[in-house]
């Protein structure tokens, strides 16, 4: 294996990245400022991600952020303008295709193939005979209860029977690497809940898995490490624990007393609403300030202290107006 | 460079392969393969159109020569003679031209047998009693005619002709020449008409592909080179079943009309061989076309682009083939040179040559330089389709909104 990009390129880089991984595992993708332009616009600008092998990673970012162009990019759909992109440690990474499943945003399948056809077909793409395509693809739609759509022609299955039809053409060549472009988006509740175990029991078998997404849960409950893009930067980049100790965690208190000298040991950002008390969780720990509490007899009724889930860490990260964008997508997705 | 060895893909043959025979066979089993088999109804009925410029340019060809093979003053006798009944009695009277020096030591009927010259037939002997050598058609034809210039040649009254004698020979230089002229006609239009049919059935196929979204599947797993020259094979082998079916039943119904091969001109480079060069500048003609209209189709986001962008190259490929007929008629010509090395006229134009001439080695170049032409055409038309199709996500409708002609600006342009 080559060098990594990580020491060919300047340190310079703005991007954020959490360093807190685990190490030992071998990088299945790192790309270090990648920049695509389309005309006037600057799509994606300066990106950087490393994943993982055996990781499951989110790309999160409200639509138009540059996420499937950078996904485009690190599977060689498109050469970017600047930077570097590895996959496997391979510059190319058409070089590697049969290693790689990809699932792009916008489906596609052929309306006249019969589902087995159409999966047996992707597999060959990826240099699966066609003959054990068609084998597999059949095991697979079987189990996923899909058996009924070996033989029926893909115009004639729902959207959401096309999509697992391509979901699985995607995975019949068992792919080390699986890219996902959005791969909820479309689905119910009850397919969107298949999907994560799909996706957790391919990371279960070691495959890595790159999914883009701008539903924050589903990055939240699935993956362990995720980059945030807005606006085609990648202000962070790093675990998903890492994002959410960006911001302290918060305290909320409940005291029967009202007054009294252990109000000065309140932190300085406290703010009372009504009978609680928020402030952030001070650094050096909560222990002198129940100390205080205690000698000074606030009556402490309740304390809880929230850790920041992962859409306050990206509201911290990206800024308002990145999760507004995305909350508008969220509302846009759940009207559709 | 990764120094990683393991190769994990696909060759661009093999990649090209998969395309190749999934579209195949998605079109031999569909639709469109029925109106493909029906497309030689088209023909008939632009071939009956375009009649007129073919019979054009065949008399332009075919020009009709009597020579004349007597002695020095009867020759320009009846030279002068026939020149002056032309004025009267216009085309029933055929030119006559003094056969050529090196020829007078020869007999008119080798001279027809070795077609030298143009001429369909020749008169020896005297005015008074003149000989005329042509074939059995010819001699019916101009018997009457060539004895009108005799006698007036002979200054006796057109009332009391000569008798004339005739020999018969088996062919002659123009009769083989208009033969080959109608044969390379014929074998243009059919190329012509193939190209274009199959040419439009591969650019809606590829429309076709990019409606369906599958297109980002295809580029993400193979290089796109391998998915246009997949698209391209496949419509040549289905159009090789068509030939085959649209052969078989055109065969049978000629065959049980009592016809035979024999009927038609032999090409100069003989039936096999010409049939070969036929198959082969048929492919060629089409691959150039082809990729040609999938270079178009990848710049179109719509099919109502589609029609926008292939209706001037199509029109442009009817000058084309009016060009390559064109030259056809004018045999050793730079406009003939031309057409052969204009890519998109050269099939038709060395198609043509075959039927005239019997060289070989311009075939072998011709078919390297097609080649070479189809390379290049693939390449580039891969290259506009990842640079225009891959650019954004489905919000990337931005590129759509703007004007076609935008776009093809700046693709034209630096990325």
């Amino acid at each position: 294996m080559d060098m990594p990009l990580s020491d060919t390129l300047p340190k310079d880089n703005c991007v954020d990245v959490d360093t807190a991984e685990d190490t030992n595992r071998p990088l299945a993708i790192e790309a270090r400022g990648l920049v695509k332009k389309f005309g006037d616009t600057l799509a994606v600008d300066g990106v950087d991600i490393s994943v993982r092998e055996g990781a499951i990673y989110g790309i999160l970012g409200p639509n138009g952020a540059g996420k499937t162009t950078t996904l485009r990019m690190l599977l060689g759909i498109i050469d970017p303008d600047a930077g570097l992109r590895r996959v496997f440690g391979h510059d190319c990474p058409h070089e590697i295709a049969k290693l790689i499943g990809y699932l792009p945003e916008e489906r596609g399948l052929y309306p006249a193939m019969k589902g087995v056809e159409a999966i047996a077909f992707m597999g060959a793409l990826r240099g699966l005979p066609l003959e054990e395509g068609r084998k597999r693809g059949a095991e697979l739609l079987e189990n996923h209860g899909m058996g009924f759509a070996i033989e029926r022609q893909i115009r004639q299955m729902s959207k959401g029977q096309a999509q697992t039809v391509q979901l699985l053409g995607t995975l019949v060549h068992r792919p080390r690497l699986v890219v996902l472009d959005e791969p909820f988006s479309g689905l119910d509740a009850i397919n969107q809940g298949k999907l994560e175990r799909m996706i957790r029991d391919l990371a279960d078998g070691g495959t890595t898995v790159i999914f883009s997404t701008h539903v924050i849960h589903h990055a939240e409950r699935l993956c362990e490490s995720v980059a945030i893009i807005a606006g085609g930067k990648v202000p962070y980049a790093g675990s998903v624990e890492a994002a959410r100790d960006r911001i302290p965690a918060q305290v909320r208190l409940e005291t029967r007393a009202r007054e009294g000298a252990w109000l000065s040991a309140l932190p300085q950002d406290a703010r009372r609403e009504g009978d609680f008390f928020y402030f952030s969780l001070p650094e050096a720990g909560i222990e002198s300030l129940l100390k205080a509490l205690i000698d000074g007899e606030a009556g402490i009724l309740s304390l809880s202290i929230e850790r920041a889930g992962l859409h306050d860490a990206f509201v911290h990260i990206a800024g308002e107006a990145a999760a507004r964008a995305l909350e508008a997508d969220n509302a846009a997705e759940m009207g559709r | 460079m990764s120094s990683t060895t393991q190769t994990a893909r696909l060759t661009t043959l093999q990649a090209a392969w998969v395309i190749a025979r999934r579209d195949f066979l998605a079109i031999l089993f569909s639709r469109a393969f029925i109106f493909f088999l029906l497309g030689p109804l088209f023909p008939i009925i632009v071939g009956g159109l375009a009649g007129g410029i073919g019979s054009r340019v065949q008399q332009q060809t075919s020009i009709i020569e009597i020579g004349v093979a007597m002695n020095e003053a009867d020759t320009a006798l009846m030279v002068a003679s026939a020149s002056q009944l032309h004025k009267e009695l216009g085309s029933t009277i055929p030119p006559l031209v003094p056969i050529a020096e090196a020829d007078r030591a020869v007999k008119p009927a080798d001279i027809l047998r070795e077609k030298r010259g143009n001429y369909v037939a020749i008169i020896d002997g005297t005015p008074a009693a003149p000989v005329l050598t042509a074939t059995e058609d010819q001699l019916k034809k101009w018997r009457g005619p060539v004895g009108l210039v005799a006698a007036t040649a002979s200054g006796t009254s057109p009332s009391t002709f000569p008798k004339i004698t005739s020999e018969t020979v088996a062919t002659s230089g123009a009769n083989v020449k208009r033969n080959r002229v109608l044969t390379a006609q014929a074998g243009q239009m059919l190329l012509f008409l193939l190209t274009m049919l199959l040419g439009g059935m591969v650019l809606s196929n590829l429309v076709e592909e990019k409606g369906n979204k599958i297109i980002e599947v295809l580029a993400a797993a193979i290089p796109m080179d391998s998915v246009f020259l997949g698209k391209l094979f496949a419509m040549l082998a289905v159009s090789f079943v068509g030939i085959a079916v649209w052969g078989g039943v055109g065969s049978l119904i000629y065959f049980a009309g009592g016809y035979s091969m024999a009927d038609f001109a032999a090409p100069a480079v003989g039936w096999p061989l010409f049939f070969a060069l036929g198959v082969i500048y048929f492919a060629m003609g089409y691959l150039i076309l082809g990729s040609l209209f999938l270079a178009i189709g990848s710049m179109a986001a719509t099919v109502r682009e589609v029609q926008t962008l292939s209706m001037p190259v199509t029109m442009l490929q009817l000058l084309v083939f009016f060009f390559a007929s064109y030259a056809m008629a004018n045999q050793g010509s730079m406009m003939e040179l031309a057409a052969a090395i204009f890519p998109f006229s050269s099939p038709f134009a060395m198609l043509a040559r075959a039927a005239q001439s019997g060289e070989i080695w311009p075939h072998a170049l011709a078919i390297a330089w097609q080649a070479l032409a189809v390379a290049v055409l693939v390449k580039a038309g891969a290259t506009l389709f990842r640079r225009r199709v891959m650019q954004s996500g489905p919000r990337g409708a931005k590129g759509n909104r703007k004007g076609l002609f935008r776009r093809l600006a700046e693709l034209a342009g630096p990325a």
